[in-house]
């Protein structure tokens, strides 16, 4: 049977269903040599075929209790209606400030716990982001609002163009910038997008999240929430941005190019780093500081009228070369009737000889073919071996210093929203749009490594 | 004092709540080590613990202040002893199965029911001891029991639970913490208030401790274990008392806190009897900086030069003659009072008229503070602090409050303990812990895989151990005794399961027991001695390098000169161990050297030989190959001749 009961299956979620036992409420579980009372917990789903209960003491505590044929269960009391927190007042909005919308694409950057269940649902609303954030509102007049409601991994192309035509909206109701509350797996692809999905920006997007669940004291949201407002709210430039921390402490974040940033750690706070370039500026919330540390390539100017075009591709592949890669993979994508492929070759731009005459046969078929570099760091050169040059020959798109990750982006946008004329393609590849290329590196922009 | 018989009447209850660390090989949630360490690199970053309101709606009114004044934490992270987890920076890892199986052992140790499966919790600690903002801990078992004598100690819960970071110091808007110690595993024992006398508290918790020590899996030395009591007696409240650090100062923590108890219930008779009553005490705070002016306090007149500082003062009407009392010994109630004014306030102290004059402050200035107040002088008491407007307010303000409460009783409190055994206000006793799921880590399903694991830690118990100690050892009773109420008791079945074919057990349990008190008896500082100094001193004397005579000095060199190996020591100290050849010719040395004597007087030969040779030995050799050697050499001599 599916259908789960609070997460509980079998034997368990049948008594409870019997019984008519809801999440808080006080039952009783008797076993042969002991007694439980307690508050009814929800199960996690993963856990939910085991047969045992898990309910919450007088002390505090969880505990999972074994449900065997001996075991008898009551239901002792329904969950009294809770007692309304204390409210505190919240600040009134000050209206001379700049006004910054916060759309949220799912996730909880802000939440409440509920410790009755544990629970942790999320907090959106401008009175409770003002009461989790008092300092926001000396800085900006605050909106906010869903627009989406995924996990970051789940995001599709689809999502791109309707949160670009969010933010599109918002920005010629006028407001003095955009924050989008993003997970972090995917959220250096979505700002990526939306650098090229609205053109023209008058104010800066902001993109920020959180490392650590906003459910506990330590959470990175507030600050880092605090430095996306900051940088929506006054930064002098007009681009996408991700906002993050910018080292393991409370001291400063970053704003990092979209088209130009990675997530580089799974867990740390600072795991968000701009690759091939400097950071964009310095963000010290606390001081209200935004240092610009790189050069600004749109600026911010309210008269400019954006322009929306957030037609994005799904049929754009983004494969990796390995020793053991199969050729059929390339020519699966053709057959697929794929627009695009993304290459993340090796080394200066690399993959299998075995694979050019594959690569050969879909540009012949329209098909443009994009190579970049799985170093990362790093610019691609393919005339310097003779791989490269049979790859260029056979028609392949040398990626520059792009991210893998921004090329796929680009070569969806370009397919959805501009051409798909492999010549125009080819042209709008190798143009730097957004700030997606650097075409000077620098003897700086490759971290050091430990090695004592 | 109180009799023991009162303790009785008077309705003490006291429960304990024991944490002890444990010496796994990993910490609790990750692979770190579990030590301290002083000098090794470290990285250091600074953060903020944000509470979303909710969580503090009625929780640590304390901590709320904390965080709106802006603290932050700055973190110490040794590299040998923190990774990312402790940083905060990484997810937990999985439960450590070996502190797990441990808990297990002492739970069943303690008759306890053990839980089916275990979930962990994070329990909302926003002090910046725990760089997450919580404390994960988890319960084990429940409703287990000790006996003390023939009387039953409930046992209420056994947790499995993280150990804080370790506060090195605090700044004006920092507090500094060394993630060393987050993580180390500790298990937290709570008895039921099934104790009623000092002494008992003291008996049960180094019972408790015992326990876990004889798994063989706890920490020892300072800090390795701290003790918190729960204090009530009949009309009292509950009082709870943080970090005791030493088991002999149990008894009198407990012993002070009824005493304070009974004194503040004295206090609320006297003044019910004076007829004072709650409404009666005014809320006012009044600026008595002008009488001040010309005052010859130093300290006041320092601080009233500053910017925004003065005099400010209450009225207690009815209060004469009851700050002065005393409450523990050195405290009175004032002192009382004087906590709550630096708790909520942040001010230095108090001053309050029954100590005045006094510190500088005139009679004739006490007289024209009751004049300005309108009050009177024989029956009522003013309380007087200098600071900052704002921080006296706070103060006085808590200070009334306080106040008020002396006509109630006792209020409950959240009290820590100073090293002579009296306690200081901390904070009120926090509502019940917000605490909710730790969704990071899997609960633990107890298997009878993982009960089975637990019986190879089960500890023996006491009078099973005593037998065998007795029987198998040869210990005498007293010895077998001594060692089975020692803290290096792990440490004694260690060695003789390493050294027994080679060393008999009654010196190792004589030098962990004897020669250790011996040492400090004379001011030795034993604390510089290590298990590994003591193991390797002993085996210096399985190896036959040094006489076993030499383990008392070269442990006293040892704990002198911190950082000396036993060898060193020995051969710093001339007592490594001389051959029975060297032996035989510093035997022939004095027997040439004393020749006349032994010839005129050879009764007395040996007594002469004897001491002259052990002169030169001791310490090097034992005294009975000594005197072996000895004999057979006069022998030979005598009869040549």
């Amino acid at each position: 049977m599916n259908n789960d009961y609070f997460g509980y299956r079998g034997v368990v979620a049948d008594i409870l269903r019997k019984i008519n036992a809801s999440v808080g409420d006080r039952i009783i579980v008797k076993k042969k040599d002991k007694v439980f009372e307690g508050l009814l917990m929800p199960r996690e789903k993963l856990y939910g075929d085991k047969p045992i209960i898990v309910i919450k003491l007088d002390n505090g505590y969880n505990v999972g209790v074994r449900v065997d044929k001996f075991t008898e269960i009551y239901l002792k009391e329904k969950r009294r209606e809770r007692k309304s927190f204390l409210r505190y007042k919240v600040k009134t909005q000050r209206s001379d400030l700049p006004k910054v919308v916060l759309l949220s694409t799912g996730g909880t950057i802000v939440s409440k716990v509920d410790y009755e269940t544990g629970a942790v649902r999320p907090a959106l609303s401008v009175e409770e982001l003002t009461e989790f954030i008092p300092e926001i509102s000396d800085i900006a007049v605050l909106d906010a609002r869903e627009v989406l409601n995924v996990f970051s991994e789940d995001i599709t192309p689809r999502d791109w163009e309707s949160i670009a035509r969010e933010i599109y909206k918002e920005m010629n109701e006028g407001v003095d910038g955009v924050v989008v509350a993003h997970g972090t797996d995917m959220m250096a692809y979505t700002a990526a997008a939306m650098a090229f999905a609205i053109r023209n920006k008058p104010v800066p997007i902001v993109f920020v999240g959180a490392q650590r669940s906003s459910d506990r004291p330590s959470s990175d949201s507030a600050f880092n929430l605090l430095s996306a407002f900051l940088t929506a709210s006054r930064a002098p430039f007009a681009e996408s941005v991700v906002v993050m921390h910018g080292e393991t402490g409370d001291s400063y974040a970053l704003a990092h190019r979209g088209v130009k940033v990675r997530k580089m750690h799974t867990s740390r706070r600072d795991a968000f780093q701009t690759i091939n370039d400097k950071p964009l500026a310095v963000i010290k919330p606390y001081e209200k500081k935004i240092i610009i540390v790189n050069k600004i390539i749109e600026e911010r100017n309210k008269d400019k009228e954006p322009v929306l075009e957030n037609k994005f591709d799904e049929k754009v592949a983004l494969i990796k070369a390995y020793p053991g890669f199969q050729v059929d993979i390339i020519h699966y994508f053709i057959d697929k009737k794929y627009h695009g492929i993304v290459i993340e070759g090796s080394g200066l731009g690399h993959i299998t000889n075995r694979a050019v005459e594959a690569i050969r046969r879909a540009v012949e078929e329209e098909i443009p073919v994009v190579m970049t570099s799985q170093c990362l760091f790093g610019r691609i050169d393919m005339f310097v071996y003779s791989t490269g040059r049979r790859l260029i020959e056979a028609g392949v798109i040398p990626g520059n210093d792009m991210l893998p990750e921004t090329a796929y982006v680009k070569l969806s946008w370009i397919l959805g929203s501009k051409t798909r004329n492999l010549d125009e393609v080819k042209e709008l590849m190798t143009t730097n749009i957004v700030g997606e290329m650097n075409p000077r590196l620098t003897i700086d922009l490759f971290p050091r490594w430990l090695h004592t | 004092m109180i009799g023991k018989l009162n303790y009785e009447e008077i309705g003490l209850k006291v429960g304990l709540e024991i944490h002890i660390q444990l010496d796994t090989r990993e910490k609790l949630f990750c692979g770190c080590p579990t030590k301290l360490v002083e000098t090794d690199p470290e990285d250091v970053f600074v953060r903020e613990l944000r509470p979303t309101r909710s969580e503090l709606g009625e929780v640590d009114v304390a901590a709320l202040l904390e965080w709106k004044k802006g603290r932050k934490y700055e973190y110490h992270a040794p590299r040998t002893a923190s990774c990312l987890v402790e940083a905060d920076e990484e997810p937990p890892h999985e439960l450590n199965r070996e502190a797990l199986v441990i808990a297990l052992a002492v739970a069943k140790a303690l008759n306890m029911y053990i839980v089916d499966e275990i979930h962990v919790m994070r329990k909302i600690v926003i002090d910046g001891s725990n760089t997450s903002g919580f404390q994960r801990t988890s319960i084990i078992a429940l409703d287990g029991y000790i006996m003390d004598g023939d009387k039953k100690i409930g046992i209420q819960t056994l947790c499995l639970e993280e150990d804080a970071a370790r506060k090195l110091g605090e700044e004006k808007n920092f507090v500094k913490y060394k993630l060393d110690r987050l993580g180390i595993p500790l298990i937290e024992i709570a008895t039921a208030p099934d104790i009623h006398d000092p002494e008992q508290a003291e008996r049960v918790a180094f019972k408790i401790g015992q326990l876990v020590r004889l798994t063989g899996k706890a920490k020892r030395g300072l800090g390795t274990i701290r003790q918190d009591l729960n204090v009530s007696i009949k009309g009292g409240a509950k009082i709870e008392i943080k970090g005791v650090q030493h088991l002999y100062l149990i008894s009198k923590v407990v012993e002070y806190e009824v005493m304070r108890q009974v004194k503040l219930l004295e206090i609320r008779e006297e003044l019910i009897n004076r007829g004072v009553k709650e409404e009666n005490i005014p809320e006012t705070i009044h600026d008595v900086t002008d009488l001040f002016k010309e005052t010859r306090s130093k300290i006041i007149r320092k601080i009233i030069n500053r910017k925004g500082h003065g005099v400010y003062a209450i009225v207690l009407p009815g209060f004469k003659g009851l700050l002065g009392k005393e409450v523990q010994p050195g405290r009175r109630f004032g002192t009382e009072l004087a906590d709550y004014a630096r708790v909520w306030g942040g001010v230095g102290g108090l001053f309050h008229t029954d100590e005045l004059p006094g510190y500088g402050i005139s009679e004739e200035e006490v007289k024209r503070l009751y004049d300005k107040l309108g009050a009177d002088k024989n029956k009522d008491a003013i309380i007087i602090i200098a600071d900052e407007k704002e921080k006296a307010y706070k103060a006085l303000r808590a200070v009334i409050q306080r106040a008020k409460q002396a006509l109630k009783g006792v209020p409950e409190e959240t009290r820590a303990a100073h090293p002579d055994g009296t306690t200081k206000y901390t904070r009120p006793r926090p509502g019940a812990a917000r605490m909710y799921p730790e969704t990071d880590i899997p609960p633990v399903e107890i298997t009878e895989e993982l009960l089975r694991e637990a019986e190879k830690y089960v500890p023996e118990p006491v009078d099973v151990k005593l037998e065998k100690f007795i029987r198998d050892y040869g210990l005498s009773k007293e010895l077998a005794n001594a060692i089975l109420n020692d803290l290096r008791l792990d440490l004694f079945e260690q060695l003789v399961e390493k050294y027994k074919d080679r060393l008999p057990p009654k010196l190792i349990a004589s030098t962990l027991t004897n020669t250790l008190k011996m040492l400090k008896g004379e001011g030795i500082p034993i604390e510089n001695i290590s298990d590994e100094d003591i193991e390797e001193t002993l085996k210096l004397v399985a190896e036959n390098k040094i006489s076993k005579e030499a383990i008392p000095e070269i442990l006293s060199y040892i704990a002198k000169h911190h950082g000396t190996t036993p060898m060193e020591a020995a051969e710093k100290l001339g007592l490594t161990r001389i051959s029975e050849e060297e032996l035989d010719k510093i035997i022939e040395d004095a027997i040439s050297q004393n020749m006349k004597i032994i010839m005129e007087k050879p009764e007395k030969a040996f007594k002469i030989i004897m001491g002259t040779v052990m002169k030169i030995v001791r310490g090097r050799i034992d005294g009975k190959t000594v005197a072996e050697h000895v004999r057979r050499k006069l022998q030979e001599i005598l009869k040549n001749k």
